[in-house]
């Protein structure tokens, strides 16, 4: 074999970088799953089944933004008697008032990082900055 | 017909992974034991291939000079173009590497009525696969999110580098790195196509790794925007870091597109080693690249010499043969000595 010098640590360096996620996880175990916490309210109910949600819900929140925002389009829906006005204060957030508990559980481990929060305010933050007003 | 094959492939790569993701007890095979499988191909193969490089001597010293090598003082050399050095070459490398700088020099020839032949520079080949590359290189670095618990803050960065560049374009966001490389993908294929030439050149094994791609970027993409049934994000993540930590699992059943997607890519990785896709090595190994045009200053010795066979000069030639040249009537430098009568 020619030229070892830089050949040899030219394809350790390939290696390293290939198994990356191997070493850079420490070779430890999966570490742990997101637990996002149901509602402390217990409400069983959504505005769609929860295998839905789960899938869907940056789509159906995006759907709701284009239509109150874009075609002023206010609708409240009505699901089994209850009331949801298009929103995610209005609505989610009213059954899933822990962000931190709930939402940021599953977007922080799969590093998804939403720009809802850009405009909206958590329940906890609505109260505190109430509270300085 | 070349491509219709490599198409016909592709598509039964896909149907063997939708059809066989439904038997039950097959995802394992589909998400641990391929995927396993693939990657040790991938490793295994890259480095054989490139320590089997490693030994093939070069016997000449065979750099591409493309610009004006050292001569006199008043006269510039072209550093990049024909490097004497260590850092010229290293600086020509890095940017054939990270600029396709070769590509850069494509030309086209057209012939005329005339006849007459014109040449003009051709970019599109280097622009394509620069879009190409890069957003593959992008999409790649993008993925580790899926593999590394928790996510380190540069990885999120470029996650939102990625998705703001797009302009924040529906929900999920829209990445710019998926639209670049469906359109590298698409613009290479076309230029297979629409180019007589390259055409004519092109094989299967050429059309087979576009087909390829394209179907990884189409699934993925699929799976991101459109197909959602199932991708549960977090039951993906949990088989992607189980694969790196040594410990899969497939806690929740997965839709079926996800099957075909990682099916896809593990065929990527078995297939690379053994194909053109191994240029990505290759780019280091060319020694038309990497080494120096010093062949007048510095010697270069065949590595495949035999040792054992020494020099032979021209007046060690005709002292050995000077008696048959002689006889032969061919002239010598040196005369034969004077024979002594033996009467």
């Amino acid at each position: 074999m020619y030229n070892k010098g830089t050949i040899i640590p030219g394809l350790i360096i390939f290696v390293l970088f290939v198994t990356f996620p191997i070493w850079f996880n420490g070779l430890t175990t999966a570490g742990d799953l997101p637990k996002p916490e149901l509602p402390p309210g217990g409400e069983k109910q959504c505005v769609m089944p929860a295998d839905y949600m789960r899938a869907n819900h940056m789509q159906l929140l995006n759907e709701w933004r284009d239509n109150v925002l874009r075609d002023g389009d206010r609708e409240i829906l009505e699901i089994d008697g209850k009331k949801y006005p298009k929103g995610l204060q209005m609505a989610c957030m009213q059954c899933h008032t822990q962000k931190e508990k709930f939402c940021d559980s599953c977007h922080t481990y799969a590093a998804v990082d939403p720009y809802c929060w850009d405009c909206h305010l958590t329940p906890n933050e609505a109260a505190s900055k109430e509270a300085t007003h | 017909m070349k491509y219709a094959f490599s198409f016909l492939a592709v598509i039964a790569l896909v149907l063997i992974a939708w059809l066989g993701s439904q038997i039950p007890g097959m995802q394992y095979l589909f998400g641990v034991a391929i995927p396993y499988l693939a990657i040790m191909i991938f490793l295994g193969g890259f480095v054989y291939r490139v320590v089997q490089w490693a030994k093939s001597p070069v016997p000449f010293s065979i750099p591409t000079t493309c610009g004006q090598g050292v001569s006199l003082d008043f006269i510039k050399q072209d550093k990049l173009d024909c490097p004497t050095k260590t850092s010229e070459v290293v600086a020509r490398m890095f940017l054939e590497i990270f600029m396709f700088r070769s590509l850069f020099r494509n030309t086209k020839s057209e012939l005329h009525e005339g006849p007459k032949i014109t040449y003009e520079s051709s970019k599109w080949l280097w622009i394509f696969a620069l879009l190409f590359h890069y957003s593959f290189l992008v999409i790649i670095v993008r993925h580790m999110r899926l593999f590394l618990n928790p996510v380190p803050a540069w990885l999120q960065f470029l996650d939102f580098m990625d998705a703001g560049a797009a302009l924040q374009v529906g929900a999920p966001l829209l990445y710019a790195s998926d639209l670049v490389l469906v359109l590298g993908v698409v613009l290479l294929f076309s230029r297979r196509l629409i180019n007589r030439q390259v055409r004519y050149i092109s094989l299967a094994n050429d059309y087979f790794p576009l087909f390829l791609i394209f179907a990884i970027a189409t699934t993925g993409i699929l799976m991101r925007y459109f197909l959602r049934t199932n991708i549960d994000i977090i039951s993906i993540k949990e088989l992607a870091v189980g694969l790196v930590t040594f410990s899969p699992v497939i806690s929740a059943k997965i839709g079926s597109i996800f099957y075909i997607h990682i099916f896809l890519v593990s065929t990527l990785l078995i297939y690379f080693p053994y194909s053109k896709l191994m240029h990505m090595g290759g780019v280091f190994m060319s020694p038309t690249r990497n080494m120096k045009n010093d062949s007048r200053a510095k010697r270069h010795i065949n590595p495949w010499n035999d040792p054992t066979i020494k020099p032979h000069s021209y007046a060690g030639y005709e002292d050995e043969f000077r008696e048959f040249m002689v006889d032969a009537g061919i002239p010598v430098e040196k005369e034969l000595p004077p024979k002594k009568d033996d009467e």
